[in-house]
């Protein structure tokens, strides 16, 4: 079973590298905005898009795009993301393009309440996490965090 | 040494000049900043840019203390290597990030006793000086995450091979 792991770089990435024991036994891909972090995976097939963190409309369009032409290439059975918005875009490119199961690991940074990201990947993802034993709800699990 | 990062995004201005000023009054101490260019130069501190996972590991094990905003990458980093770090979240009201998260994330994390924060560039500059004069040890955490949640998650990859 192919999976694709995906985070913007900073702080997602490391949430995301601290998921890795659990896809063990599976081929892994990982997406993310920085090429230099293929350090991190080096074993692995690894992918980058346009850091598209800024408000800038273009280079959001342009790593949508890119994104789903990922996808089309790296053709996951499961899309797992611990965010935000190039994870969000390979959820959604993910579940409409190929049908993938996909999973959504909110930022543990978001201590209040879930990402506007985190909700809008409920549509998407087969299965969301939140890091807050306060913010699980229906359709929102707690199950630990990747402290 | 003492190893300041402001993560990759955004610019961090109040810190980064904070931090210069301690560093002038310091001298006897290393500064190395991360920052991000065409912002604030830092006039007592030597800088680096972009630097690679890799990188910055290695200057966060070779620092003394860490300062950082209060990103999660820059936080769960020094947890990992063991250092004391000290955050100052960024705030919507300076234009340094787009909500008031890091707020909380730093509140709830400094109570539960993996950081320390300071809310204020006065209080981060007494605080340094704390954390230097009395090191006090923060909470450990391993390489991964909890057993639990690499558990569920294996679960979920078990069943989707069905």
């Amino acid at each position: 079973m192919k999976i694709l792991a995906v985070a913007s770089a900073g702080g997602h990435w490391v949430q995301l590298m601290r998921l890795v024991p659990a896809f063990d036994n599976n081929e892994v891909a990982f997406l993310t905005t920085k090429k230099n972090f293929s350090d991190n995976v080096e074993d692995h097939e690894f992918h980058s898009v346009i850091d598209a963190a800024s408000d800038a409309k273009f280079k959001l369009i342009l790593m949508t795009i890119q994104i789903a032409i990922k996808i089309l290439i790296i053709r996951p059975n499961v899309i797992i993301t611990t965010g935000a918005a190039p994870g969000l875009l390979s959820l959604v490119w993910g579940k409409l393009l190929l049908g993938s199961r996909t999973i959504w690991v909110d930022s543990i940074a978001n201590v209040e309440k879930i990402s506007l990201s985190g909700k809008l990947a409920k549509r998407f993802a087969d299965q969301v996490y939140t890091q807050w034993s306060h913010l699980e709800e229906s359709e929102i699990l707690y199950r630990g965090s990747i402290l | 040494m003492i190893f300041v990062t402001i993560g990759t995004q955004l610019p961090f201005d109040r810190l980064i000049k904070a931090v210069d000023q301690l560093a002038s009054e310091m001298k006897e101490t290393e500064f190395i900043a991360q920052t991000i260019k065409g912002h604030y130069q830092p006039k007592y501190m030597k800088t680096v840019y972009d630097l690679s996972p890799t990188k910055f590991t290695e200057l966060s094990k070779k620092a003394q203390i860490i300062i950082s905003h209060a990103g999660m990458g820059t936080i769960l980093s020094a947890l990992m290597v063991e250092k004391p770090i000290l955050v100052m979240p960024r705030l919507l009201k300076h234009k340094e990030i787009r909500s008031d998260h890091q707020i909380a994330t730093a509140n709830t994390l400094e109570d539960l006793r993996y950081i320390n924060v300071a809310y204020s560039t006065a209080e981060l500059k007494s605080k340094v000086r704390d954390m230097i004069n009395n090191p006090a040890p923060l909470h450990k955490i391993g390489n991964f995450a909890s057993d639990e949640l690499i558990k569920s998650i294996t679960e979920f990859l078990d069943k989707s091979k069905k």
